[in-house]
């Protein structure tokens, strides 16, 4: 019989398989938080000043900022369908153990959505002046930051997806809590602008994105259990 | 003890314990308070600094801890609800919740109006004040949670798990803040907590205001709670028992 | 097999059931029955474990669930009202994911199971694009793969015509044939050829009413 037992490894990556096809199979979920962020970018000169000096002065920050906002409405994708369709219900009750599995899905889903974010950044980034040395840190920033703005919004994503309209909510649950990666993350280009070290920020943003992946999938698997119920 | 405890975990209980315990707890409070505010509003002497104007420290210190304090034991609840699914846990939390809310907007409030004498200006991105915006952020967040939820139970296990997490984040969000705060500007001179160097006739009455406060808390939330075990528990005997005498003395 | 004992749930200030007592043995199909909203669904999602909203004891071969719930996962299958289909993907790649999160992989059963749903050539068809009966049937395809000893089917025979509808009858018969057991609701007239035990929610109800 060709039957294969499979191992939790198995499994997990036939999850996170299963989440890169489903977001590949609705571009529209990749695209849109992308076209979100570039548009949001492209209003602040617009709304401000075109001023390269006063842009390269809130470039880091505008580019964090609306990374940050772009990655909640990616969040919508990552539990919406799989509620509505009953996939998740029966996530719950695989005999899989539940945590290795929405990190699995999660991952999926910042390969899928938040890593774009963090390869279109610099050119954004250029478009808002950002002097040459800060492009490191905001990038390095950027992908060691997204991951836990990713588990964040999930917990916030997993919190509201019983709820019928669950976008605002979302936003007032998740923002508050995402901002210490936006502190640390925007503080590492300042300081690059200021001739200061940074690696010091990259081992915090990385001791929040360890917390992050080790706490926030409990987190999320108590949230799916009520919003299922 | 734990006997004492496991019988509070019983609406019932904490509702007939608290009905003969509110009354001296109100008295205590309302007592601390007066004298410390009467004390320390019309008696203390002005500080040689800031003149008058730190008199709101009688309130905005107090509520400013209170505000953190109600978050933990927001917590401490949230976990008795998640862990042993006590019923009067998340009650007291989700009267907390309001409370302590409030008790964030009070501290804003005062510190933004001790600001613009102080500083010049109503705000300023301080890590103190940035933190406390914060928590209120977290505080409102959690309300609003639990009140989008259609089912009671949904409502407050999110509730419960939102607070968990927030307490993990709180911390971090406060040495974020602070760690902001000095990377942008100079440590502000004037700190509202730093009332060491005063004389006693100062910081006396703040441990009236203070106790009294925390008292005020305790007012508070018990009082929602009560409230609220009345409407969760309305189809007990025991209230129905409660009403009917409560209408029979009117 | 399953058994529950003095099982206790209200919603909305309504007790739906309470003191239920029941255990479904290997070999048994029960149909639990009731009016609309009378907890049918509810009490399917609590003996499975999604609903925790309860009071009383269930327990799997003995056991109380919380201890065993591994062993209780892996016995139990539950087919709910939505379908745990996703609809960007195609059949084949949803029944491997449920059968990954089973615990197996094994491409010749879900060819196998998808033929006998009579949904030969549609393997690599976007569910999207498939009917509403077609994606029924890619949902009970799992019934052929489910490992499960015990089944929780909640309306299984909607959107299904007549001979669907005949099969799964026949699919239900053979599972407790080979020892299985089947719990179910359905508003469809039941033509098993094999001994239906029932649980009324409303007989509950209307007996509760009478000792009050």
């Amino acid at each position: 019989m060709s039957r294969q037992t499979l191992g939790v490894w198995g499994s997990l990556r036939a999850t996170f398989g299963r989440e890169l096809l489903i977001l590949w199979r609705s571009p529209g979920d990749i695209v849109n938080p992308l076209m979100f962020f570039v548009i949001a970018v492209s209003l602040f000169p617009l709304g401000g000043d075109a001023d390269p000096t006063y842009l390269s002065g809130i470039a880091a920050g505008v580019v964090w900022v609306t990374a940050l906002l772009a990655v909640m409405l990616s969040m919508e994708s990552l539990f919406r369908s799989d509620y509505e369709d009953g996939s998740l219900e029966q996530l719950l009750l695989s005999p899989q153990p539940l945590y290795f599995h929405l990190l699995a899905k999660v991952a999926g889903h910042w390969l899928m959505t938040g890593l774009p974010l963090v390869i279109l950044s610099p050119l954004l980034a250029m478009m808002l002046a950002l002097p040459d040395e800060a492009y490191t840190p905001l990038i390095i920033g950027l992908l060691v930051g997204t991951p836990t703005l990713n588990l964040i919004g999930a917990i916030g994503m997993a919190l509201t997806v019983g709820l019928a309209r669950s976008g605002l909510l979302l936003a007032v649950l998740v923002l508050p809590l995402s901002i210490p990666v936006l502190v640390f993350g925007t503080g590492m280009v300042q300081a690059a602008l200021a001739g200061l070290p940074y690696t010091g920020l990259v081992a915090l943003l990385g001791a929040l994105l360890v917390l992050a992946l080790s706490l926030a999938p409990l987190a999320i698997g108590a949230a799916l259990r009520i919003s299922v119920n | 003890m734990w006997q004492w405890l496991y019988k509070l975990g019983s609406p019932r209980h904490f509702y007939e314990m608290t009905t003969s315990f509110l009354p001296w707890l109100k008295g205590v409070t309302y007592f601390l308070l007066i004298v410390g505010l009467v004390w320390g509003l019309g008696f203390a002497p002005p500080d040689y600094q800031m003149g008058d104007n730190y008199r709101i420290i009688y309130i905005h210190v107090p509520t400013a801890l209170g505000a953190m304090w109600i978050y933990v034991m927001m917590a401490v609840m949230a976990a008795m609800h998640m862990i042993w699914n006590i019923k009067v846990a998340d009650m007291v939390a989700k009267s907390s919740a309001l409370v302590g809310a409030g008790f964030c907007a009070v501290a804003l409030f005062t510190g933004a109006v001790w600001g613009r004498p102080t500083w010049g200006v109503y705000w300023i991105w301080d890590a103190k004040l940035t933190s406390f915006l914060i928590l209120f952020f977290v505080y409102i967040g959690v309300i609003a949670l639990r009140s989008a939820f259609d089912s009671e139970t949904s409502g407050s296990k999110a509730a419960s798990v939102l607070t968990l997490v927030g307490v993990v984040n709180l911390p971090i969000i406060y040495y974020a803040a602070v760690w902001w705060n000095t990377l942008h500007q100079p440590p502000s001179e004037l700190s509202l907590s730093s009332q060491g160097a005063n004389p006693p006739e100062i910081w006396i009455p703040a441990f009236f205001t203070g106790f009294g406060l925390i008292g005020l808390v305790f007012v508070f939330v018990i009082m929602r709670t009560r409230n609220e075990i009345l409407w969760r528990e309305r189809r007990a005997q025991w209230v129905q028992d409660l009403v009917k005498q409560e209408a029979g003395r009117a | 097999m399953l058994s529950v004992s003095a099982l206790h749930c209200e919603r909305d200030e309504r007790v739906l059931f309470t003191n239920l007592d029941f255990a479904i043995a290997p070999g048994e199909v029960w149909q639990v029955q009731g009016q609309n909203g009378s907890g049918k669904t509810t009490l399917l999602r609590i003996l499975c474990g999604l609903n925790h909203d309860y009071s009383g004891d269930i327990f799997w071969q003995g056991e109380p669930v919380q201890r065993v719930s591994e062993e209780f996962r892996a016995g139990v299958f539950y087919l709910g009202h939505s379908p745990a289909i996703n609809k960007a993907l195609t059949p084949l790649q949803n029944l491997r994911w449920f059968c990954a999160v089973t615990g197996f992989s094994d491409d010749a059963a879900i060819e196998a199971a998808l033929a006998a749903q009579g949904l030969r050539g549609y393997e690599d068809v976007p569910c999207r694009n498939l009917s509403a009966g077609q994606q029924r049937r890619v949902s009970l395809a799992r019934l052929n793969l489910s490992p499960a000893s015990l089944w929780i089917l909640d309306e299984p025979f909607t959107a299904l015509d007549r001979h669907a509808v005949a099969a799964l009858e026949k699919q239900v018969a053979a599972k407790a044939r080979a020892g299985g057991s089947v719990l179910l609701t359905t508003h469809h007239q039941l033509q098993l050829d094999w001994e239906l035990k029932r649980i009324d929610l409303d007989a509950l109800a209307g007996r509760r009413e009478l000792r009050a």
